[in-house]
C-alpha cells in the first residue's frame, strides 16, 4: 500500500439525546490516491463518518490523524445535495474556493468534464444531474489531498448517474487523489473503488474490508457486475475477508 | 366644507405644484432639501450598517440574543421624541447628535428584521464554506449576505420612510436649516400651501429613490432567480 494519508480511529460517536452510539470501535487507514467505498444500509452512520473526517462534527471519542501532513489537508467534499451557491455562476462557485493559482487547472478540468459550456449559468438554470457533476468538479478542482463523496449519485436517474460516475472517474484520472465514497449501492462501489469497507451492526463497525483485485478495478460493465455480486455475497455473509 | 375648500387652508393641487416650483427656483427649497437628504443619508447608513450587524450577531448567537433581547424591546418602544430630546440634552445641539438620534430610532427595527433573516441561514451552505476553507470575509460576502437581501430590502424601504419623517422632527427641534426647519416657519404663518409644497417635493424625491435606486438594485441582486 502507498503512504498512509489518513488514519481514523473512532472509539465512540453518539448524538446527544440518543441512547445508543451510531459508530463504535471503527478504525481504518487510507492510502495516497486510494479510492475507498464505504457501504452500508441507510442510517448506519456513513454520513456521520464523513462529517467527522471533514471536522464538521467534533463530538466524538477517538482520533483522526493525517500522517505526513501539517494538520488537516485540503479536502474536497461532495455533499448529498450539490450545495452550490445559487446566486453565483457555476464558474464563480468554483473560483470562490480555489487555492491561488489553480484557475487554469480548474478551467481545464471543467472543459474535460464537458461542463465548460455551463460556466456562466446559475445553478438553478442547470439540471440536478449537471449540478451534481459541477459539485464533483469543484471537489477535485481545489487540488485536494482527499475527496469525500456522500452518495453523489443518489436521486439521479440511471442515465444521469452513469454520466456522474463517468465524470468522477474522469476527474480522478485528471487529478488522482485519495477518495472516500459513501454509498448504499454496491454497483457504485464495484465501479469505482479500489477497496470496500462494509459497515454493519448497531452501533456500526467495519464488518468487512475488501480489496478489489487490481485487474478488476473500474472495469467494463460485466466486470462491475461480477465484482458487485461478490460484494453482495460478502455483505450477506457479513464475514470479514480480505480477498 | 365649502368654506374650507375656498380658504387658503386647503389649496388646490395646482397651487401646491406652482408653489413648489416657485420655492425651488427662487426660494431655498433645494438647499433645505439637500441638507435634509444628507442627514437622511447619514442616519440611514448608520442605522442600516449597525442594525444589520447587530441583527446578524443576534440571529447567529443564542447567547447574545438572550442578553440583548429586552434591550431591543426597550429601544423599539422608546418614543422618537424622547430619544431625540435626551440626545440633544446629553450631547448638545449639533449635527452628529442629530444624525445619531435619528439612526437610534431605526436601528432596532433593522436589527429585528435582519435577526429573522440570520435565523433562516442555510446551514448546508455554511458547512460547505467551512469545508472549502472560505475566509470570513468571503463567507460574509458570498454566502451570508446574498441570503439576507430580501430582509435587507424590507428594512431599507420601511427605514427610509421612517427616517425622513424623524429627520424632520430633529430639524424642527434643534436645527436651523432643512425641510423640518422650513416647515416650522410656514407653520408659524399658517401657510398650508408651502407646507404641502415641501411635502410634495420630498415625496417626489423618495419615489425617485424607489425607482432609481431600490428597484434597479433589487433587480441586479436577484438576477440569479429564474
Amino acid at each position: 500500500m502507498a503512504a498512509v494519508i489518513l488514519d481514523v480511529t473512532i472509539r465512540r460517536k453518539a448524538y446527544p439525546g440518543a441512547r445508543e452510539p451510531v459508530l463504535a470501535d471503527l478504525s481504518f487507514r487510507l492510502g495516497e490516491n486510494e479510492i475507498v467505498a464505504v457501504v452500508g444500509p441507510s442510517g448506519c452512520g456513513k454520513t456521520t463518518l464523513l462529517r467527522l473526517i471533514a471536522d464538521l462534527d467534533q463530538g466524538y471519542e477517538g482520533k483522526i490523524l493525517w500522517p505526513g501532513q501539517k494538520g488537516r489537508p485540503r479536502l474536497g467534499f461532495v455533499f448529498q445535495e450539490p450545495r452550490l451557491l445559487p446566486w453565483r455562476t457555476v464558474w464563480e462557485n468554483l473560483a470562490l474556493v480555489l487555492p491561488p493559482g489553480q484557475e487554469g487547472a480548474a478551467e481545464a478540468l471543467l472543459r474535460r468534464l464537458g461542463l465548460w459550456a455551463a460556466c456562466n449559468a446559475y445553478p438553478n438554470q442547470i439540471s440536478l444531474g449537471m449540478a451534481r457533476r459541477v459539485a464533483i468538479a469543484r471537489a477535485f478542482a481545489i487540488a485536494p489531498a482527499l475527496v469525500l463523496l456522500d452518495e453523489p449519485f443518489a436521486s439521479l436517474d440511471a442515465g444521469n448517474a452513469e454520466l456522474a460516475r463517468a465524470v468522477l472517474r474522469e476527474a480522478w484520472e485528471a487529478r488522482p487523489t485519495a477518495a472516500l465514497l459513501v454509498t448504499h449501492d454496491l454497483t457504485d462501489a464495484a465501479a469505482l473503488a479500489d477497496r470496500v469497507l462494509m459497515l454493519a451492526g448497531h452501533p456500526s463497525h467495519i464488518s468487512a474490508d475488501i480489496i478489489i483485485p487490481s485487474h478488476k478495478r473500474r472495469g467494463d460493465r460485466e466486470t462491475i457486475q461480477t465484482v458487485a455480486a461478490h460484494l453482495r455475497e460478502c455483505q450477506e455473509k457479513g464475514a470479514i475477508s480480505a480477498s | 366644507m365649502a368654506w374650507l375648500a375656498a380658504s387658503p387652508l386647503l389649496p388646490p393641487a395646482s397651487r401646491v405644484v406652482q408653489a413648489m416650483l416657485q420655492l425651488a427656483w427662487h426660494g431655498d427649497l433645494l438647499a433645505n432639501l439637500g441638507i435634509t437628504l444628507l442627514r437622511v443619508a447619514g442616519a440611514f447608513s448608520l442605522a442600516m450598517v449597525v442594525g444589520a450587524a447587530m441583527g446578524l450577531a443576534l440571529g447567529v448567537s443564542r447567547r447574545l440574543d438572550l442578553a440583548f433581547d429586552s434591550w431591543l424591546t426597550v429601544l423599539l418602544n422608546l418614543p422618537a421624541l424622547v430619544s431625540i430630546m435626551l440626545m440633544y440634552v446629553w450631547f448638545g445641539l449639533n449635527e452628529p447628535t442629530a444624525i445619531i438620534a435619528v439612526a437610534l430610532n431605526k436601528l432596532p427595527s433593522t436589527a429585528v428584521t435582519l435577526r429573522e433573516g440570520a435565523r433562516t441561514l442555510d446551514r448546508g451552505l455554511l458547512e460547505m464554506a467551512r469545508c472549502y476553507r472560505m475566509g470570513r470575509w468571503a463567507v460574509l460576502r458570498h454566502v451570508v449576505l446574498p441570503q439576507l437581501t430580501p430582509y435587507f430590502f424590507a428594512a431599507a424601504r420601511s427605514g427610509l420612510a421612517i427616517i425622513w419623517k424623524i429627520v424632520l422632527v430633529v430639524e424642527l427641534l434643534g436645527r436651523s436649516n432643512g425641510v423640518g426647519f422650513a416647515i416650522e416657519q410656514y407653520f408659524q404663518l399658517f401657510d398650508v400651501t408651502d407646507i404641502l409644497a415641501y411635502t410634495l417635493a420630498f415625496i417626489l424625491v423618495v419615489q425617485a429613490i424607489e425607482w432609481g435606486v431600490w428597484q434597479p438594485m433589487e433587480h441586479w441582486v436577484n438576477r440569479w432567480r429564474r
